[in-house]
């Protein structure tokens, strides 16, 4: 399998994404100048001392980014603060609504959320420099308040020590079947951004009725999208509804007997774009992460160690992982996500009760 | 000069607990616009995922408090009134349960009881050699979660009865006996009834900590997909949140820990033959004979539960690669505590904000208990009754509901507190104090006040009496009561849930968030820590030379 790269058109074909700039209003498309890590910058930085990143990247990558940073720029302590993206969201909410300014860098699973943020004008717009060099238009919002920093799929996934691999599912429909119940793992919508994500794509595509019988197989409902691949792991269920195709790659890379699989019927895909605060208490250390996380060194971590997938046009896939032009995916779209997410969660609530 | 002091305490104390609850009501008949409602309340009553949850509550309480006293009042007369031996470790272990924070009690049995991965069900397995998908355990169910509330509420039970048969003289299981009443008849005609208000309270108190508890059911629950009534509030608060409905929900936790503690007070009021004057004799342990060994062997049983197969398995958690297989040569590592220590950026800010909040909970909660009780206890103003009513009034508020209140009164103006330690600081002091002031209360009762009275003759004010005679005399209970509040502390989830804030963030709340994102290990590590520092610090406070050799009173 050759490596490659994920450029904007291979993404583009694949998936027939709806692309981050076609919600941006194209009124004033104004994004600012790129910047770059400049020793001002760095030496500004240095004097707030630290950046507060409120994030839903899982702790075992999120924490080697920061401490990446920290080893780059001495002096600048990262406090990862990691939830899941619609808890995140709500954070971030009730924090703002008491005026509490804690956030400086926000990264979330919920492409939506940036739609609401940047509505309500709490953003900063910001372009680091390898953004504005090695990243697609399409990957950018066209004011410059958000660029997407990583992105993965939500997957089908299974125990190889608990199912042979021709007895897997290959299929949202085979989940459906009497084999698997009581042996299915799933995450929570009002909890993941990646959930939410994947919910919204699945029901869109498939209908409510599959949740509707999915919810017949006495389904473990636990909340992080991280958490289904981990209970794969543990061998605690056979196999997972939805998940982080990431944390599967990690725990299979580590010789954890997990596999993921891509349902016929398309990986719902999930873009997580990051951004500034205005607020931010940190705003030179704000603009420095922010430069980092864009670079190919942290593009580079996220992909290899992280088993993301990157926007970045240098950062070529690991090899041995699908790569995503060979994916079918289901088409990501954000606007829709954020007009339905109340009734998605509502929803779903009362299928799965819980 | 003295009392205005002491009426700036009768007020802060009204504005403490008055100020949320009038809020929480406020809320609770209004609509989101701010008019006048009754809405939330019928959605209350007709919906269904409202009524589910209250029904699971009804009877996770219940039974919890069921299964409590049916362990816990046999174990507590084992362990007062006969010869069984280890006795004192038996209590020691039993505080053990105690101190353990529910939460962490939950996360444990599901490394151990989980139906898959759980490490029973797979010495299950191995043992019989059943099939992948046989079980003994799952902890993922109703009666899984009764079972792990029970594991660390009992303790309450515990206590209350060994406390009340230490107390019960000898003479009177003598007097029958020597009018021919044989063992059975005299703990049947007389040692039971006399511990039956005891039993009593433990099994009140056991059915609120059931009610209220937060971790346990969020933990176990949520993945076999139902509701009790303290996740169902908690879940009200995600995006968008329903404050009000939030409110109104925590209405009916309230209104039922209140009616039952007039029940209480109405049944033992009844029951007034029960109290027993002084202590008459040291009480006559019963001998087991050769069934004192098999006696110890149940209590060690029991003791299992709560104690040695959780923390064993968080143990061998810290070192597993993956926590739920048994330490190997392949399964070893130390990545789990090094990833807390170095790479996990929230472990120095969630360990300095628990240390702050344990140790200021615990001295200014002392202190407010010591004040109270004196001011009640020695008449020393009017109202002095409403005092002491309100101190005891937040026992009759769950931690969510209060977490819940303080939320509402505290995140708008004049006092944002939120996102501050204060609110935290507040929430756990209005949690502790109930539990503080009837200690340090029946601690004043024994002491008589000619001393203190003797002081204020040759000139000493009150508030210097108070702190030159009265407590010096009261320290073992002091201590005892400071390390209460520091425990409850570290234990409290439910309302730090509600409250805190990336910079606020404790202990509770980081092994919490781990857990959603099923980061086990961590968990392990965090939680074994925690357990050390606690039992380190209640060990050191009791060593403190002058402090004299002190005992939990909860021991």
């Amino acid at each position: 399998m050759p490596r490659r790269n994920i450029s904007r058109r291979t993404l583009l074909k694949a998936s027939g994404m709806a692309a981050i700039g076609a919600f941006a209003a194209p009124l004033q498309a104004a994004a600012p100048e790129p910047t770059a890590v400049t020793a001002a910058l760095i030496e500004a930085a240095r004097k707030e001392g630290k950046v507060v990143f409120y994030t839903s990247i899982d702790l075992p990558v999120a924490e080697p980014i920061a401490k990446a940073f920290e080893a780059k720029y001495p002096g600048i302590a990262v406090r990862v603060e990691r939830t899941g993206s619609e808890r995140v969201f709500q954070r971030i909410g009730q924090e703002y609504a008491s005026n509490i300014h804690a956030v400086d860098v926000v990264n979330s699973s919920d492409a939506a959320h940036f739609i609401v943020w940047k509505r309500d004008g709490v953003l900063a717009p910001f372009v680091p420099e390898d953004a504005a060099k090695h990243f697609a238009a399409e990957q950018k919002d066209p004011d410059g308040m958000f660029a997407a920093f990583r992105m993965s799929l939500s997957v089908i996934g299974y125990n190889t020590r608990l199912v042979k691999a021709e007895d897997a599912p290959k299929s949202f429909a085979d989940l459906l079947d009497p084999k698997w119940v009581g042996k299915i793992v799933k995450g929570h919508p009002a909890y993941s951004g990646t959930i939410m994500t994947a919910t919204h794509q699945i029901s869109r595509d498939l209908g409510w009725g599959y949740f509707e019988k999915l919810a017949k197989q006495r389904v473990m409902q636990v909340q992080s999208a991280a958490d289904p691949p981990k209970k794969l792991g543990l061998g605690e269920r056979a196999v997972m509804a939805d998940g982080n195709e990431y944390v599967l790659f990690q725990l299979k890379e580590s010789g954890s007997p997990v596999e993921a699989v891509y349902p016929t019927e398309g990986t719902p895909l999930i873009v997580s774009p990051s951004a500034l605060f205005k607020a931010a208490p940190n705003p030179n250390a704000a603009r420095l992460f922010q430069c980092f996380c864009f670079s190919a060194e942290c593009q580079e971590l996220v992909v290899d160690k992280g088993g993301m997938r990157s926007f970045h046009a240098q950062i070529k896939d690991k090899p041995g992982r699908r790569p995503l032009g060979e994916i079918k995916l289901m088409k990501e779209d954000p606007a829709a996500v954020e007009k339905l997410s109340e009734e998605i969660k509502a929803r779903y609530t009362k299928i799965f009760r819980v | 000069m003295s009392l205005p002091i002491l009426l700036g305490f009768a007020a802060a104390l009204c504005l403490l607990i008055l100020l949320p609850l009038s809020w929480l009501v406020y809320y609770s008949v209004h609509d989101r616009a701010g008019g006048f409602t009754l809405a939330n309340f019928v959605q209350l009553a007709t919906d269904p995922t409202f009524l589910d949850p209250l029904v699971t509550t009804v009877i996770l309480a219940v039974s919890s408090a069921a299964i409590c006293c049916a362990v816990a009042a046999p174990m507590g007369w084992l362990v007062a009134r006969t010869d069984m031996p280890l006795r004192r470790t038996v209590r020691a272990l039993v505080t053990a349960s105690f101190v353990t924070p529910p939460f962490l009690g939950a996360v444990a049995w599901e490394l151990l009881a989980a139906p898959n991965s759980g490490l029973l069900n797979k010495l299950f397995r191995a043992a019989t050699g059943a099939d992948a998908d046989e079980y003994l355990f799952d902890i993922y169910t109703l009666p899984g979660l009764i079972f792990v509330i029970s594991c660390y509420t009992f303790p309450y039970v515990f206590v209350l009865v060994t406390n009340a048969l230490d107390r019960i003289p000898g003479n009177l299981e003598d007097a029958s006996a020597i009018l021919g009443g044989s063992a059975w008849t005299t703990a049947r005609r007389i040692t039971v009834p006399l511990a039956m208000p005891a039993a009593l309270a433990g099994a009140l108190v056991a059915f609120l900590q059931a009610m209220t508890l937060f971790g346990s059911p969020a933990i176990l629950a949520l993945p076999s997909g139902f509701h009790t009534m303290t996740t169902r509030i908690w879940s009200l608060f995600q995006y968008p949140p329903k404050l009000e409905l939030a409110a109104a929900a925590s209405l009916p936790l309230l209104l039922l820990t209140v009616v039952l503690l007039r029940a209480e007070a109405v049944v033992l009021g009844r029951r007034g033959y029960a109290v027993v004057g002084g202590r008459q004799g040291d009480p006559r342990r019963v001998r087991l004979g050769g069934w004192k060994w098999a006696a110890l062997a149940a209590a060690l049983v029991v003791l299992l539960n709560p104690v040695f197969l959780p923390y064993g398995a968080l143990l061998n958690a810290v070192f597993s690669r993956v926590p739920s297989e048994f330490v190997s040569f392949e399964n070893f590592t130390l990545h789990n505590i090094v990833f807390v220590f170095f790479e996990l950026s929230s472990t120095p800010v969630a360990f300095r904000n628990t240390l702050i909040l344990c140790t200021s909970a615990a001295t200014i909660g002392t202190v407010m208990a010591v004040v109270i009780a004196y001011i009640t206890s020695r008449n020393v103003i009017a109202w002095h009754r409403a005092l002491g009513f309100l101190a005891t009034a937040p026992v009759a508020v769950p931690g969510i509901v209060l977490g819940v209140g303080l939320f509402l009164t505290y995140t708008r103006p004049p006092l944002v507190l939120y996102g501050t330690l204060w609110i935290l600081l507040i929430a756990f002091i209005t949690i502790a104090l109930p539990a503080a002031y009837q200690q340090m209360q029946s601690a004043f009762r024994v002491v008589n006040p000619d001393l203190e009275e003797a002081s204020r003759i040759l000139g000493a004010t009150r508030l210097g009496t108070l702190g030159r005679i009265t407590a010096p005399l009261l320290r073992t209970s002091v201590i005892a009561t400071w390390c209460f509040i520091f425990i409850g502390v570290i234990r409290e989830l439910s309302a730090a849930v509600m409250l805190f804030t990336a910079d606020t963030k404790v202990i509770s709340v980081l092994i919490f968030d781990l857990n959603e994102s099923g980061d086990l290990g961590a968990i392990a590590v965090l939680g074994i820590i925690m357990l050390v520092f606690t039992f380190a610090v209640v060990v050191l406070i009791n060593r403190i030379p002058g402090f004299g050799a002190v005992r939990l009173r909860n021991n």
